[in-house]
């Protein structure tokens, strides 16, 4: 195996891995609390990387794979009785499903006019669940209590959603990898550069799209069913948060645009950072506003970000961080 | 009937108020190919503007919009040069983000100051019936205040000298740039503009719901849809647009659930997107 020989590969996983087992090791809920969240913007900025860093495509509706995978699994566990595993794979297959077919309708469109289609796909999704009783209409459903004794009770079940987090978000960074240093990824990143030169010398630009969007999409759909499984409840405001899409693109802006490990730093210092304002006195009321700033600073000095600015400055790391 | 004309005249007032605030959005789009992401928070802060303006000091609103629209103006100017102007010419996602930003400022500071409760403009110019129609009169003068608007800046796009050179940029900047018109002023300036009507239909919204520092979200949706529905970058499109979605909007509920409205608006929005991107009255 070429990657298990490349440093860089075992950087992201093993950075993933080890502090997704500390509080394993710790046996601390709130230190538990704190990375399971890392570890979901993790998955939620890395699959969003392969559609926005490395094929170019800016996709503000990333969090309705987020939402849709949620509320499958939900359906599934609270009200026809599945075990958490099978409900999140099965509602993962069903937003890839969604992402196949939505894929090959609009990512015919370019630039801006397909941003501004994402965002319309999230509000017209979460728009349509808010209508749909079955599911819960505006309020949402809850869990009942009685679903975690197949888990050992709720504060075990709160460790077995923790552990299958750290799971996906291994595959989510391990596929990100993946993709990242295959011909196909090589694709990508031609369409990204200038998408009819690539269609010009022989990239099949929208199967290779298409496949893109599907991978970008299992990994939230997963951490969906999942985080909502955690959560208890579940309603069409936490699920479709258009905010939540962008928190992600800023995570990936943070740590570095089309890397392996850029949006696994991202990820972690935006939730460190936005924990730190959140509980400090001074920022508390102004966290967003700070968030903005620090935004827009990074997109006019370092657009790049974090690891592709080491990148650029030292290339001797290229070796390491990939 | 007695219920569906009534609902359809309140929409298409209203409707007047939404092109006006797409018009700022298309604008900026056609003129520099930057979505502008801070739209919405830039409508709040024309809605907080007149609410004070008329609690704190007694202006009337009408007064109050007349300072939107040079404060607009000026704060658009200042906007372009900090976050849009170093970023031109670089992928769509830096300008994008960097909107994101500038709105995420405002909302920030915002919801520091006047916290999230929901606020409105106590202020009534009574009602005149037509037939079996009860025009509210703010709606009326909001959408009065909108076509005149619309009409000035078409008036200014196309009469003036300056607004050629709009157009002229919009066409193509390196061209204007070579026929002697600054482009960087041309350019801050179209900002302002986008920036005036987004404020300018803010107070006027705000004279007919009411609304809080998060509200903004809402319109600059809205507003997208009716940039499609019109092209991105047709003004005269937005102002169609606006009308479609009022209509939109006064004709669903009479139909069926009110809830129903979004799903109708942005699955539009996005077959529109795909069978004709350039508008409804654009070229194919």
């Amino acid at each position: 195996m070429r990657w298990l020989r490349d440093p860089s590969f075992w950087v992201s996983v093993l950075i993933v891995a080890l502090a997704g087992a500390w509080p394993l090791v710790t046996g601390s809920a709130s230190g538990r609390e704190d990375m399971s969240l890392i570890l979901m913007f993790v998955i939620l900025a890395s699959s969003l990387n392969i559609v926005l860093g490395y094929t170019g495509y800016v996709n503000f509706g990333h969090i309705v794979f987020f939402g849709l995978g949620g509320y499958i699994g939900f359906y599934l566990i609270s009200q026809m009785g599945w075990h958490l595993i099978p409900a999140a794979i099965a509602g993962a297959i069903v937003t890839a499903l969604f992402a196949a077919v939505l894929g090959a309708i609009i990512l015919r469109l370019r630039g801006a006019y397909f941003a501004l289609a994402t965002i319309g796909v999230n509000e017209a999704v979460r728009a349509l669940i808010v209508n749909w009783d079955a599911l819960g209409g505006a309020v949402g459903m809850t869990m009942n209590f009685k679903r975690y004794q197949a888990y050992g009770g709720p504060m075990n079940a709160l460790w077995v959603a923790y552990g299958l987090m750290i799971v996906v978000a291994l595959l989510s960074v391990i596929t990100s990898y993946g993709v990242r240093t295959s011909k196909f990824g090589l694709g990508l990143l031609a369409i990204r550069e200038d998408e009819d030169a690539a269609l010009v010398l022989g990239i099949a630009a929208p199967k290779a799209k298409t496949i893109a969007f599907v991978l970008s999409a299992i990994f939230p759909a997963l951490a969906g069913a999942l985080f909502f499984f955690k959560n208890g409840n579940i309603e069409p405001g936490d699920a479709f948060r258009l905010h939540m899409s962008v928190e992600g693109i800023v995570m990936i802006m943070l740590g570095g645009y089309g890397t392996v490990l850029g949006p696994i730093v991202g990820a972690a210092t935006y939730e460190r950072l936005r924990g730190y304002l959140l509980t400090s006195p001074i920022f508390k009321d102004l966290q967003l506003a700070f968030a903005g700033v620090l935004l827009l600073l990074i997109i006019i000095f370092v657009p790049s970000g974090l690891v592709g600015w080491l990148r650029n400055r030292f290339p001797k790391v290229r070796r390491v961080l990939a | 009937m007695d219920v569906l004309l009534p609902s359809l005249v309140d929409g298409l007032l209203i409707g007047f108020v939404y092109g006006l605030a797409a018009m700022g959005l298309t604008l900026i789009f056609g003129v520099m190919d930057v979505v502008n992401l801070s739209h919405g928070a830039l409508i709040v802060l024309g809605m907080f503007g007149v609410y004070l303006l008329y609690t704190a000091l007694g202006l009337p609103p009408y007064v109050g919009l007349f300072i939107m629209l040079i404060a607009g103006i000026l704060l658009g100017m200042a906007l372009y040069g900090i976050a849009i102007h170093p970023l031109l010419g670089g992928p769509h996602l830096s300008t994008l983000l960097s909107t994101f930003a500038v709105s995420m400022v405002i909302i920030g500071v915002g919801t520091a100051l006047f916290t999230s409760t929901p606020r409105n403009i106590d202020f009534s110019l009574g009602a005149v019936q037509v037939g079996n129609i009860r025009l509210l009169g703010t709606r009326v003068v909001a959408a009065f205040v909108a076509i005149i608007m619309a009409v000035g800046l078409y008036v200014f796009m196309y009469r003036t000298h300056t607004g050629k050179s709009i157009r002229a940029v919009a066409n193509n900047r390196d061209a204007a740039e070579l026929v002697g018109i600054p482009s960087r002023r041309i350019l801050a300036l179209s900002f302002g503009l986008g920036t005036m009507l987004a404020m300018v239909s803010g107070g006027l919204i705000a004279t007919l719901f009411p609304f809080n520092i998060l509200s903004g979200g809402v319109y600059e949706l809205k507003s997208f849809v009716i940039c499609v529905l019109g092209g991105m970058g047709n003004p005269t499109g937005a102002l169609l647009g606006g009308l479609i979605l009022g209509l939109i909007e006064g004709f669903v509920p009479v139909f069926m659930p009110v809830g129903w409205t979004p799903v109708i608006e942005f699955t539009l929005f996005v077959i529109i997107l795909l069978v004709r991107p350039s508008g409804l009255l654009g070229a194919r």
